[in-house]
């Protein structure tokens, strides 16, 4: 579907993205995750044909997506800056324009989501509040049916209804409609069960991917007498480490091995599940 | 609804097996599909097909090409052997440790399985 070949986009001295490879195959729902100034945003913008890399290529079905309508008309990138309008204000507006603009939009479903967020075709975007925007970014983008939608924290500011709205919309929707999904987000405990792959950014660079459901198993908090602890994780990769008087919690990355828990046992090691938020934060640098 | 550990799809898998072991998935009855799994979880389809794939492969289910997948014959038995299999080391042996370090005797516990096990005369 979308690949990129040691992709590299700098502002100024700022290296955004950094020898990035991507090859993301079409029909799957992938999860973007990145601290603030990881270059998620950047990466979705070069992606979407918004920005000329600095080097490298980006490739949409082999062909380049920069400046090229043929390309960009199947990708559709919903930003998290709600700037949606180019200056047009009716929402009605704006929908006619993504209808005119993409061949895939369907206006019925788009004029069913719009009722299903409480929103009307009559409404100025100026009017709404940070979450309705958002919601109307939806709208757009799941209306888009675009082989290629991202939506760049897509749900920034709405509620939780709204974005309950938005899960079961994109599952009922992907299994009706199959297509390539990319969603950068921040909730990563809530979103991230929707996704089947997920993409870390760290400085500009993919840290890691790997299915949402193995990344699940990767990690384990070890838990017991400080010394015991120490010597059980001697040899493996240690993440993260606290203390409460003589008991230690040690965050390891990586399955444990049947011998490996059963000395845990033995020596009353207490073992628990990391979820996927605790394992990205120790992954991203943890917490000072 | 998921703990965090185990893979999602194993839980699921999980759920099914104990609906197929207490009847309420009878042999050759449909089983939903993955996009309704997907749906009634808030999940990725692919995550759900995981679990009807690791259930295909144990023989639980079967597929209808086409049509959908429905509950092999003979699923409810033999997972009712596998969990009689792993009851004892699962379900006995630590509640006899727990009541070896609290102090309860092994009579006790017999006495009051009776007790559960025979309403009425106490035999």
């Amino acid at each position: 579907m979308i690949t990129t070949t040691d992709l590299r986009v700098r502002y100024g001295d700022t290296t955004a993205l950094d020898c990035l490879d991507l090859d993301l195959p079409a029909g799957h729902i992938y999860g973007l995750l990145g601290r603030n100034g990881a270059g998620k945003t950047t990466l979705l913008a070069t992606l979407a044909g918004f920005r000329r890399p600095t080097a490298g290529r980006v490739l949409l079905d082999g062909e380049p997506v920069f400046e090229n309508r043929r390309a960009t008309t199947r990708i559709c990138l919903i930003r998290d800056d709600g700037g949606l309008g180019d200056g047009i204000d009716k929402i009605g507006d704006v929908l006619d324009m993504a209808r005119a603009l993409r061949p895939s939009h369907d206006a019925k479903y788009a004029a069913a989501l719009l009722e299903k967020f409480g929103l009307s075709r009559k409404q100025s975007l100026g009017s709404l509040s940070r979450g309705r925007r958002s919601a109307f970014g939806i709208v757009v983008g799941l209306a888009s049916r675009a082989p290629l939608t991202m939506f760049d924290e897509a749900h920034l500011g709405m509620d939780a209804p709204s974005r309950r709205i938005f899960a079961d919309e994109l599952l009922a929707d992907y299994a009706a409609h199959p297509r390539t999904f990319i969603l950068s987000t921040h909730l990563i405990e809530e979103q991230s069960p929707l996704f089947e792959q997920v993409l870390i950014l760290h400085k500009g660079r993919l840290l890691l991917r790997e299915d949402l459901d193995d990344l699940r198993g990767r990690g384990v908090a070890v838990t017991g007498p400080a010394t015991l602890v120490d010597d059980f994780v001697t040899g493996l990769t240690v993440l993260g480490e606290r203390s409460l008087g003589p008991t230690k919690e040690v965050t390891v990355y990586g399955a444990l091995a049947e011998q490996d828990l059963q000395a845990a046992r033995r020596h009353g090691l207490q073992l628990g599940p990391v979820a996927v938020q605790d394992l990205f934060i120790h992954l991203t640098g943890g917490v000072p | 609804m998921f703990d965090d550990r185990s893979p999602i799809y194993r839980q699921i898998a999980d759920q099914i097996k104990d609906d197929v072991l207490r009847g309420v998935l009878a042999a050759d009855q449909q089983v939903m599909s993955t996009n309704q799994y997907a749906a009634y979880y808030r999940i990725n389809p692919a995550t759900a097909a995981k679990a009807f794939q690791q259930l295909v492969d144990e023989g639980v289910i079967y597929k209808r090409r086409g049509v959908g997948m429905f509950v092999a014959a003979g699923a409810q038995r033999r997972l009712r052997e596998q969990r009689r299999e792993r009851f004892f080391a699962e379900v006995l042996e630590p509640m006899v440790a727990e009541a070896g370090a609290l102090g309860i005797p092994v009579a006790d516990i017999v006495a009051r399985i009776n007790q559960l096990t025979s309403p009425g005369d106490g035999r």
